[in-house]
């Protein structure tokens, strides 16, 4: 009953849902990379990766006495810069989109790692930077302007998908590209330029955790958020509002197994609580996306004038 | 308008306007010479038909024309000024629409999505819907295309999507319109309701360039015909001046003699299908309470519009699945659950539907395709091991006697061409004296050679005891063959109907769905 008594204390508390949607943030700005990318019919396994650089870039930038906004621009860039990679290797030369993205997370990781210590070969506890402050607003509203910022992206790219040309190629680009084609639009471009802003939005949730959630960088600190993004996206159905939904799910469930944890006083060992969020959502994944329409030429690249 | 083009419209006054001209386009895929030299005009108002049998290059040239492949020689000029080559979007500006043959339409977006895109300048804040939509519809009721815009194009009959390829030609003001294969999806009366909307399009000055390998459309059709043979354009003609022989000789480059129909035979039945009901994952039925009976000595066709449920039908026969009731029997004896193995065993030959994914294992060599069903026989493997030189010689006979154009039994069957695949697949299919064959599509993309070869062979196993179960989309292959046809629509079948008592037009009313006439039918008969 201690347990039951706890959850409710918890839903009810500002807390919490200020936890929520700073846990939230990461996976809103993550699952709307992932979407766009294969909205345009390439999957991005380089998010984790690129998650890693924007972080380490946004953080660098800040540390060498960078504004905090400089940061953010900086974390975009080096992700526009990874996702250009992605897809060069992907969309004109056509290779598996499979390999290349665990390629590039490699890379992505290893890179922000060989950067840090080059610049810091010293440090032994990493060093802080001033982060993001919260705006001054009551209760769960006291964020920092990145999940702000993040929250507008949602409406933003549902827009853009939905009430303008370039969503709508980008949709068709995913969909069939012999039809975009026939339409006279340049599948590559498209191609490259979703994925090149995908990845933007990936680096940004990177840089959310260095320069909002903490203030330090660490090296394994994505954590395998990428991949969550990679499943919300499914369970979205590449829907940006959706994406929303599953990510404060999601964040609902990590919050919720920190608070059990500490009430359920070592009944449980602590590792089931930490797999609850990955249960839930496994589960979540299987109810809703069984029937989720994807995007038909998901993975599929496209050579022009093959026969 | 250049100097050029103005003193060329000079000279032709009272004729109509040239809106293009193709000069010794040439074109080659690897050793294969698609295109040889090829020249042609086009006028304002002219419905040009492009005859020729798979193969000859009719689809690389009108894929040229509108910037899909680029030319390694010759020039495009449309309406008097040089088409950059391969661009579609440069195309789509010159004022050239192509109707692809498989569509390229996206089926998860809509109706007025698929048409509106790449329409607007790409960074406009906000996509005017509204106009769009009021355009569509504008035109849709000019040429009489009936559509509905915020449907999904998976939604839409076969009829409705060419429509939607049609309106998107429209929408960009298209003055040249390129249809391939047009009708090879339509049922005879749908092919009728497009000739009619040609001629609405021709009468506003479009000028339309439809692809064909069928001669009664050439001349429902068109009023010039060129035809193309092997890459090379062998003969243009104004089609009033020219008959159907003249023109199949053009096409085949000798005389084609059609088979000899042959006497109708009788035997017991090899396959019974009682009221066989089949349910899709989703509930919906595939097959619905359907009676087929094949006889020895008979050839049973199933006439239908593609995805009403041969699929179903040829995997039911094939033993790929069981029926959710009813009854299946093969030569008395009870299909009691989806087993392909033992339905070969039984006596079941098959010529799948799409030999490139189901047909044949395009990696692996002929030999090895050959004893895909029959590896287990003692002839081909003992003790699990298997009896490479008997399988190789085996591969040897069979390309002899089907008469398999390939570099031996260890050659990769992607190498065959689409023919010598087929005929691959029918020595396999025949090679064990089945006494049901299922022969779905057997013929689709091949020439009109290999077709012959492929329908004598069957008759063959005919005259020799065999009942055949065609399942074609070609009428005309049905009538040739059939000693029976059925119709299938929306998981239905209609009742057996003798070869000679219906004609293809009632045919054509069954595959759309007009069973009232069936009674009509079966008293006649």
């Amino acid at each position: 009953m201690d347990i039951v008594a706890t959850l409710l204390d918890t839903l009810i508390s500002a807390a919490f849902w200020t936890a929520v949607l700073r846990i939230a943030t990461p996976y809103v700005l993550g699952t709307l990379g992932e979407l766009i990318c294969e909205r345009a019919g390439v999957l991005n396994l380089g998010i984790e990766g690129i998650m890693t650089l924007g972080a380490m870039a946004g953080w660098m930038t800040v540390y060498q006495g960078g504004g905090l906004w400089a940061g953010v621009l900086a974390a975009a860039a080096c992700g526009a810069l990874f996702g250009l990679l992605h897809a060069a290797l992907t969309v004109p030369l056509g290779l598996s989109q499979h390999v290349t993205g665990i390629g590039v997370t490699l890379l992505g990781t290893s890179l922000s790692s060989f950067v840090y210590r080059l610049v810091l070969p010293q440090a032994s506890t990493p060093p802080t930077i001033v982060p993001f402050q919260p705006l001054p607003l009551p209760g769960a509203l006291a964020q920092t302007p990145l999940t702000y910022s993040a929250l507008a992206l949602v409406g933003g790219i549902a827009y853009v998908l939905y009430r303008t040309p370039v969503g709508l190629a980008v949709r068709m680009v995913g969909e069939n590209p012999a039809a975009a084609e026939a339409q006279g639009l340049n599948v590559t471009a498209l191609r490259v330029g979703a994925v090149m802003a995908g990845s933007a939005l990936m680096a940004l949730a990177g840089s959310f955790l260095t320069l909002s959630a903490f203030n330090a960088f660490f090296f394994n600190m994505v954590n395998g958020r990428g991949w969550i993004c990679i499943a919300l996206v499914v369970f979205a159905s590449w829907r940006p509002g959706k994406a929303l939904v599953g990510a404060l799910l999601f964040a609902v469930f990590d919050a919720l197994q920190v608070r059990l944890q500490q009430a359920s006083g070592g009944v449980l060992p602590y590792q089931v609580f930490l797999m609850m969020p990955y249960l839930l959502s496994i589960l979540a994944l299987v109810l809703v996306a069984r029937r989720a329409s994807y995007p038909h030429a998901l993975m599929v690249p496209y050579r022009k004038g093959e026969r | 308008m250049t100097a050029a083009s103005a003193s060329r419209s000079l000279s032709t006054k009272g004729k109509p306007e040239v809106v293009l001209r193709l000069t010794g386009i040439t074109k080659r895929f690897g050793p294969l010479l698609a295109n040889d030299a090829i020249s042609l005009t086009l006028h304002a108002g002219e419905v040009l038909a492009l005859l020729g049998e798979n193969g000859a290059g009719k689809t690389t040239l009108m894929n040229i024309l509108f910037g899909h492949y680029v030319a390694e020689q010759g020039t495009i000029e449309v309406f008097g000024r040089p088409l950059p080559p391969g661009s579609p979007h440069a195309a789509l500006e010159a004022g050239i629409g192509m109707v692809h043959q498989h569509f390229t339409l996206a089926d998860n977006l809509s109706v007025l999505d698929n048409v509106a895109v790449g329409t607007e300048s790409l960074w406009r804040l906000r996509s005017d819907r509204r106009a769009s939509r009021t355009r569509l519809l504008e035109l849709a009721q000019r040429f009489g295309l009936d559509v509905r815009p915020d449907a999904l194009v998976a939604d839409l009959s076969v009829g409705e999507r060419q429509r939607v390829e049609i309106l998107k030609a429209l929408y960009r003001d298209a003055r040249i319109l390129i249809l391939d294969e047009p009708t090879a999806v339509l049922t005879p009366q749908e092919a009728a309701g497009l000739f009619e909307t040609l001629g609405r399009l021709t009468a506003d000055g479009l000028a339309i360039v439809f692809i064909s390998h069928k001669m009664n459309e050439v001349f429902a059709a068109s009023d010039t015909v060129a035809v193309l043979r092997a890459g090379k354009l062998v003969a243009t003609h104004a089609t009033n001046s020219t008959d159907r022989a003249k023109l199949a000789e053009l096409m085949v480059g000798r005389t084609v003699t059609p088979p000899a129909p042959l006497p109708l035979l009788a035997g017991d039945p090899v396959l019974d299908l009682s009221r066989v009901t089949v349910v899709s994952g989703h509930g919906q039925p595939l097959l619905d309470a359907v009676d087929l009976t094949v006889c020895r000595h008979q050839v049973v066709g199933i006439a239908g519009v593609s995805g009403n449920g041969q699929t179903a039908l040829a995997e039911l026969v094939s033993g790929l699945s069981a029926p959710d009731s009813g009854r299946v029997t093969i030569k008395g004896v009870g299909v009691e659950r989806a087993d392909p193995k033992a339905m070969v065993h039984r006596g079941v030959a098959r010529i799948p539907e799409d030999r490139h994914s189901a047909g044949l294992v395009g990696a692996m060599t002929v030999w090895e395709n050959l004893i895909g069903e029959r590896y287990r026989d003692r002839a081909f493997s003992r003790f699990g091991i298997l009896r490479r030189s008997a399988a190789r010689t085996y591969a040897r006979e069979v390309i002899k006697d089907f008469d398999v154009r390939c570099p031996g039994p260890d050659a990769r069957t992607q190498l065959l061409s689409g023919g010598n695949m087929q005929k691959l697949i029918l020595g396999r299919t025949l090679a064990y004296r089945p006494d049901l064959i299922l022969a779905s599509q057997p013929t689709r993309g091949l020439d009109i050679g290999a077709v012959s070869y492929v329908h004598g062979r069957l008759l063959e196993a005919r005259a020799a005891g065999a009942g055949v179960l065609l399942i074609s989309e070609d009428l005309d292959e049905i009538l040739a063959l059939a000693d029976r046809i059925a119709v299938i629509h929306q998981a239905r079948l209609t009742p057996l109907l003798p070869n000679g008592h219906v004609s293809i037009g009632q045919l054509g009313l069954l595959m759309a769905g007009h069973w009232d006439i069936l009674p009509e039918i079966l008293d006649a008969a």
